[in-house]
């Protein structure tokens, strides 16, 4: 006597699971992307995606490449740790292309963003009153900005 | 790709061009450390963070906080931001009580609470320690948003995405330092690799006192602060 005579039902239902599940690897397939579970649950493409995007700021490294004179003139004075576009502004297409020149600064406005005086600053930190110190003169008049003591000579 | 090319030329010109950067995310844990003492509140690094990462008008990525700590009331500070510290800060002149910066910034938390309510997997930590936003992935539920306890992500007004400082991770796999770290004109910020036996903060750890925000929280923030004082939330 067949004991399997009337599971035709369950072959029948077992046929549509792995069809369902058939569909279920074919769509996560294409849904998931390639890199998901790379490095963990999230699609590994996406770091060497964030790590493409454009660099503005070149880097003092890349400035002195070039500009070493102004480098020697840094080196003894206050300035030598401040970085070239902390002033200069972002310049990594000038670096690219030279022929690109930078904006002209203005020292009026440069050099007080630091050295406004404010009794919330650090007390070692060298600050003035503009209006006081020099009544509107430009800080290039005595100082040089790459070495600002004024024994660092005029611009 | 200028410069990195530069940074390559240092090694080549050094007769050492095996050790010039070929970036391996799993010999690097990033970190950073900001000098409370020396900040002084200048705004570079939140002007060069704008400019590096076209962060959008009245969103910040790192802001400046200024903190106001009276005699009388030392649990209260008055801590102002204004633009994020943008412009720098309005001048005091009297001198009472004790004002001082402090820098904020995404802590990129080796345990961050960001990544783990999003529902898709659209922010991570990387190998190196980085915690980044798959923005292509992203859909915008703002949840990672509210579970961060330190307010450094935002949804961008134009794309509907989280965004957030991502240690400009563009720059430190060039070798190259972050935006505002190579900005900030008196080094109050200075970025860490963990991993990197020879670097100067496993020296500083040691002789400092050291503190990261919300420890409570045990969120394994990454960025330290030199001489925080307590009143910082």
């Amino acid at each position: 006597m067949n004991r399997f005579r009337d599971t035709g039902h369950l072959l029948r239902f077992a046929a549509l699971f792995f069809i369902a599940f058939a569909v279920f690897l074919v769509i996560r397939h294409f849904v998931v992307p390639k890199t998901f579970g790379e490095y963990g649950h999230y699609r590994g493409a996406a770091i060497a995606e964030i790590a493409a995007r454009p660099v503005h700021f070149a880097g003092h490294q890349t400035c002195e490449t070039c500009h070493a004179d102004v480098l020697a003139i840094k080196a003894p004075g206050k300035h030598a740790n401040v970085n070239c576009e902390a002033c200069h502004g972002p310049l990594a297409k000038h670096a690219d292309d030279p022929s690109i020149t930078p904006p002209k600064l203005d020292t009026a406005v440069l050099c007080i963003r630091c050295h406004a005086a404010s009794a919330a600053k650090p007390k070692g930190f060298p600050q003035v009153d503009a209006e006081q110190h020099a009544g509107g003169i430009p800080c290039e008049t005595c100082h040089q900005p790459h070495n600002p003591a004024i024994a660092g000579g005029t611009k | 790709m200028l410069p990195a090319a530069a940074i390559a030329w240092k090694y080549v010109l050094a007769g050492t061009p095996e050790e010039s950067p070929n970036y391996k995310m799993s010999d690097h844990w990033w970190s950073m450390l900001i000098d409370i003492p020396k900040c002084i509140g200048c705004g570079n690094c939140v002007r060069a963070c704008a400019a590096e990462n076209d962060v959008p008008e009245g969103h910040f990525r790192t802001w400046v906080e200024r903190y106001h700590v009276t005699d009388y009331d030392m649990t209260n500070p008055e801590v102002i931001s204004p633009d994020g510290g943008k412009e720098g800060f309005p001048a005091v002149q009297e001198d009472a009580g004790k004002y001082f910066f402090v820098p904020k910034m995404c802590n990129h938390c080796a345990d961050s609470p960001c990544t783990q309510v999003c529902p898709v997997g659209a922010t991570f930590v990387t190998p190196d320690g980085v915690v980044l936003v798959d923005q292509t992935y992203c859909l915008g539920c703002a949840y990672c948003v509210q579970a961060c306890p330190y307010g450094c992500r935002y949804i961008h007004p134009e794309k509907r995405v989280a965004d957030k400082c991502t240690l400009c991770y563009h720059r430190i796999n060039k070798g190259l330092t972050t935006a505002c770290v190579e900005n900030c004109p008196t080094g109050a910020r200075q970025l860490c690799d963990l991993k990197n036996p020879n670097d100067p903060i496993h020296a500083f750890l040691k002789t400092h006192h050291v503190q990261v925000l919300k420890p409570q929280m045990a969120t394994g923030a990454k960025v330290f602060y030199n001489e925080l004082d307590g009143s910082v939330r």
